[in-house]
């Protein structure tokens, strides 16, 4: 790249400037040394070196530059050296010290791009190509995937990057005041007036807004010096500035963000005084560096210092373009020539000072073409003709003016985006060509340019009325806010900035390369809408999020349809409306995980840890020298043999209580409850109102209005809340209390169980005083506990509830009176295979969401003759209807050897699908594997084979048993 | 994030709340046909207007009732199913 060190473009001091001359700040852009100011931002310090071509465009690689200096376009778009920071916009972008960047979307260098090429083939490439043309053969689809794989995209990504961590905070504010340009800060002082405490933003360094790069002439000055010494003098205005309002959410929920981080605001009111952005004109090679919107040719005089061009032309539609003529005039730019779109303007004292200044004014003129120098990293010359409403230029009429830069004002269009997120509406107002915000949420408020009000004392009006419309919707103002301003003044934009030229490419959207000959196209393929129009060119999907192009796009199609613009309609705007680093929006990873109180022991023991939905549970514990299926076998065939214990404190736990307690199980459960007897546990099962299986559990009466009542693990909560949910609805006289974090509760199973517990019991244990599905309160070991017979694992079992404050002390007790019993400890895997041997079920383990009790052979458990439980209807349709499958036990060959199969592996007879695998157990205390299934009822054959496919396809033999597996006589548990 | 108003606790974030779907009156189920009784289980309104939905605040456990604008996806007003409004 060719480089004029020696070309210095930096003027006198402004009085607005950013920069710091005292500090020289020495960068690296594309493996250049170069210095520029502290306070200059890439883009500004790369144009004061006389750097122009700072970046390729996305499709045809041409040379891009400077635009509209604020990062309202995607020109300048860089990544660092190290790959750390990519996609960073140099119009944003801060130099800093050792600042080393490359731009990207380059094959080889930004100088000597080897992907220009792509140009040549322009003609080949109209819009939607790539839908057209890359989809036959299909065959060469993986080539066409790589190829454009390549081209997409913009920066690169180190894979091996270091994750940044962004802090997050909350924010909460009165009302907050996003811009801080003329009518955001009368909207701040106006609200603080009257007490309110006013948050305001700006994403510039510096408050003031166009105050600091265009309105400093006149009054101006004067306004702007009150203004912010009013928001520094006022105890309740914060301001916070480099920070962007990046969207708006539900109920005035706005993300800020600033280099730092992310604040999650929650504001009462909200201001937005987002101004407006500048739009380009479409004409002949309108890309070409050296062409920008005259806003940043101001910005770059008064904010930076730097004198855009040598030889300039202007072409305006609105006063601003006058202004911004003098203001080039002033930095010591020969402005050639003004060009008017309007033929007829209204003559205005800044149009009359530049008529007075001499300089050469073409009223109905704009730009035919503009014509590049031989690198075509610059412009040269342009070519100037007459223009119709319709976009027609009369070449014959041509004026060729040589110059070496153009800045362009034609019109704004409001930065609408975050309006429309919060909720707001926008109309298109035909008086003054531009979107005005319609409809506004009751706490939302539109000030300034994004109102439609331009004129300086208007916005300031503007401003001051919507500060204290706020004010009044906080309760903080009684008096009468001014009232809206008129929008008569004068036109700032143009109705149609294009000018057609059929034989150069005329740009539209510059972030996706799109130009006029591609709006045709696509409209003469039908695409007739602007959301159809949108995603068939990708107009609007760039990185600048269309802020310069969607309004011109909507013009066009206006024009191509014959409808206006307010039929044509707008695109949806989405946060963020500025593009956000990903870490700032990353959270860390955080999942609450529930530990029962023997967590502790069991880390102790060498328990391996399984999630068990919020719940870590001990999936088995480690015994050296063991791999996992011994030691859960292990721990199985102990319980079988001697007694273990298992921690199933995650279970579920309520307290039901009341006069209609009984009345109140048998509504949400299948059973009958009302004649059960104190002291007596029952199984109660749960359907939903489809007649699906939900739950299960059991149910202990401790007294006549008390029942203590046991869920899943895993269906603990929902289940509370849908029984709080019908208590409600029934308005029946019970009183719930979930207390499962309250309770540890501890299930010992063994043929050697009440051997361990009678050592420790206060009560009578014996066979006789406490049998099958009895419940007892009283002290094991001194502790207050809730013992249950219950037989899950298909031994003598004792559940043993206890607060959970105790439960690790009695855990103790436990092992040390079953020390001479043999007993040990299993875990959740060691469960699930005995349970399994016994034919027990697991809700939503072996059932799905369609299993009614009918197909998981419960009908035991459904009460006849009640008149009422929730599903009971839908069962008795049900019950009428041929049943589908039917859940049954599969046996395998003693010795298996084969691959078996896994859970959900489906089950054939032939070539017909007959059901599937629910549970497995490859290792059993019976020698052989075993699993639970469904299968279709006419499969379902005690002693007969099915065929199960597994993994690698081939077909493994299994024989249909009826379950359970083992003591089908319940001898064990008595 | 909306902010939801519980009746017991006051306005609190979405993040707080559990949606628990539409407020629905069961049929008597020994008066209704089959094919009525299906329509319930299964059929639901989508209907866009105010419906009255069935919110629940997760921190404290409380159910309640809300009024919500399916268009706007603006909470109308909030109350406990049993002070249900007598306009209603």
């Amino acid at each position: 790249m060719k480089i004029n060190l020696l070309m210095n473009r930096r003027l006198p001091p402004q009085p607005n400037e950013l920069i710091d001359r005292n500090q020289l700040v020495t960068f690296r852009f594309e493996g250049h040394a170069l210095t520029g100011y502290y306070g200059d931002t890439l883009s500004s310090a790369l144009y004061a070196n006389g750097v122009r071509m700072m970046g390729r465009s996305f499709k045809y690689h041409r040379p891009r530059s400077i635009y509209s200096l604020a990062g309202h376009d995607a020109n300048v778009i860089v990544e660092d050296v190290g790959g750390h920071r990519t996609n960073l916009r140099g119009d944003r972008l801060l130099i800093e010290p050792g600042l080393d960047v490359l731009a990207v979307n380059t094959s080889g260098s930004l100088a000597r791009d080897r992907m220009r090429i792509t140009e040549c083939f322009s003609a080949m490439m109209p819009v939607g190509f790539y839908y057209k043309a890359f989809h036959t053969p299909r065959s060469l689809f993986p080539i066409y995937e790589r190829m454009m794989r390549r081209a997409a995209g913009l920066g690169r990504i180190n894979p091996n990057g270091v994750a940044l961590n962004t802090p997050k905070d909350y924010g909460f504010c009165e009302l907050l005041v996003i811009g801080a340009g003329p009518a955001g800060l009368c909207a701040a002082v106006g609200a603080a007036e009257q007490g309110v405490d006013v948050l305001l933003v700006d994403d510039q360094p510096r408050p003031g807004g166009s105050f600091n790069w265009q309105l400093m002439h006149g009054d101006a000055v004067e306004h702007r010096r009150k203004l912010l010494t009013d928001i520094r003098r006022h105890q309740n205005i914060t301001v916070r500035l480099g920070t962007q309002a990046a969207g708006c959410y539900s109920d005035s929920w706005v993300a800020l963000v600033d280099d730092q981080h992310l604040t999650k605001l929650r504001a009462q009111a909200v201001v937005f005084a987002t101004g407006c952005y500048e739009q380009p004109a479409v004409f002949a090679n309108n890309d070409l560096p050296g062409i920008m919107l005259a806003s940043a040719a101001q910005r770059l005089i008064h904010l930076y210092a730097i004198k855009p061009f040598d030889r300039a032309v202007v072409l305006t539609a609105n006063d601003d373009g006058y202004r911004s003529a003098l203001d080039l005039s002033g930095a010591g730019v020969e402005v050639a020539a003004v060009l008017d779109l309007r033929s007829n303007p209204q003559p205005t004292e800044l149009s009359a000072r530049l008529v007075d200044s001499g300089v050469r004014l073409l009223l109905g003129h704009s730009i035919y073409e503009a014509e590049p120098t031989r690198g075509k990293q610059g412009v040269q010359r342009i070519v100037a003709c007459p223009v119709d409403p319709e976009g027609h230029g009369d070449p014959s009429c041509a004026t060729v003016i040589e110059c070496d830069g153009v800045a362009v004002s034609v019109g704004w269009m409001p930065a609408s985006g975050l309006v429309s997120q919060a909720g707001g509406g926008f109309r298109y107002a035909a008086e003054i060509e531009q979107l005005v915000p319609d409809s506004l949420p009751s706490n939302c408020f539109a000030a300034g340019r994004l109102n439609g009000v331009f004129d300086l004392p208007d916005q300031l009006a503007d401003g001051t009325r919507t500060g204290q419309a706020a004010a009044a919707y906080l309760g903080k103002f009684s008096g009468e806010p001014g009232r809206p301003v008129d929008r008569n003044g004068p036109v700032f934009s143009h109705p149609y900035p294009i000018v057609v030229n059929g034989r150069k490419k005329s740009f539209v959207d510059l972030d996706e390369d799109l130009h006029l000959k591609d709006f045709i196209n696509a409209h003469q393929e039908g695409y007739d809408s602007i959301e159809l129009l949108k995603r068939y060119t990708t107009v609007g999907m760039g990185p600048s999020q269309g802020k310069l192009a969607n309004m011109n796009a909507v013009r066009l199609l206006a024009k191509l349809t014959g409808r206006s613009i307010a039929q044509t309609g707008t695109t949806t705007s989405r946060p963020f409306h500025q593009p956000v680093a990903l870490s700032h929006l990353a959270g860390r990873r955080f999942t609450p995980v529930r530990r029962t109180p023997l967590h502790a022991w069991h880390e102790e023991s060498g328990a391996v840890w399984m999630h068990a939905g919020d719940w870590l549970r001990p999936d088995y514990y480690q015994i050296n020298g063991q791999d996992r299926g011994d030691c859960i076998l292990g721990e199985a065939e102990n319980v079988r043999q001697n007694v273990g214990v298992i921690d199933v404190s995650t279970l579920g736990k309520v307290h039901v209580c009341g006069p209609d307690a009984a009345g109140f199980l048998e509504r949400i459960y299948t059973g009958r409850y009302v004649g059960q007897a104190k002291g007596r546990l029952r199984y109660v099962l749960a359907c939903d109102e489809t007649g699906v299986i939900i739950e299960d559990g059991v149910a202990a009466r401790l007294a006549d209005e008390h029942f203590y009542v046991t869920t899943t693990s895993s269906g603990a909560g929902a289940f509370y809340q849908e029984m709080q949910r019908w208590q409600i609805l029934w308005g029946m006289n019970v009183v719930l209390s979930n207390v499962t974090g309250q309770m540890v509760a501890m299930n010992i199973a063994g043929p050697r169980a009440r051997q361990v517990l009678a050592d420790l019991a206060d009560i009578d244990i014996s066979a006789d005083a406490f049998g099958y599905l009895g419940v007892f309160q009283g002290t094991v070991a001194q502790v207050p506990a809730i013992v249950m017979r219950v037989g899950f694992a298909g031994e003598l079992g004792y559940e043993i509830h206890v607060p959970a404050s105790q439960g690790l002390y009695l855990w103790r007790k436990i092992m040390q009176a079953g020390g001479g019993h043999g007993i040990r400890p299993f875990g959740v895997e060691a469960q699930r295979l005995l349970r399994l041997e016994k034919g027990h079920l697991i809700v939503s383990q072996d059932t799905d969401a369609l299993t009614t009790p009918y197909e998981a052979n419960c009908s035991w458990a459904m009460g006849r003759d009640k008149s009422f439980y929730v599903g009971q209807r839908s069962l008795q349709i049900l019950q009428n209807q041929s049943q589908e499958r039917v859940l049954t036990g599969l046996c395998f060959d003693d010795g298996f050897a084969g691959s078996l199969p896994k859970e959900s592996h489906l089950i054939f007879d032939g070539p017909q699908i007959v059901g599937r695998v629910t549970s497995i157990a490859p290792r059993t205390t019976l020698g052989y594997p075993i699993a639970l299934a469904f299968v279709h009822p006419e499969s379902n054959v005690a002693g007969e084979p099915v065929m199960i496919r597994v993994d690698d396809g081939s077909m493994i033999r299994a024989t249909v048993t009826s379950p359970p597996f083992y003591d089908s006589e319940n001898a064990r548990q008595g | 994030m909306k902010i939801i108003c519980c009746p017991v606790n006051g306005p609190r974030p979405l993040q707080e709340f559990r949606f628990g779907g539409e407020v629905r009156f069961m049929p008597d189920p020994g008066d209704s046909s089959d094919e009525q009784w299906a329509d319930y289980v299964f059929n639901r309104s989508g209907e866009p207007g105010v419906k009255r939905e069935w919110w629940y605040h997760i921190a404290s456990g409380t159910w309640f009732v809300a009024e919500r604008n399916t268009v706007t996806d603006e909470f109308v007003r909030t109350y406990l199913y049993e002070d249900q409004p007598a306009d209603e």
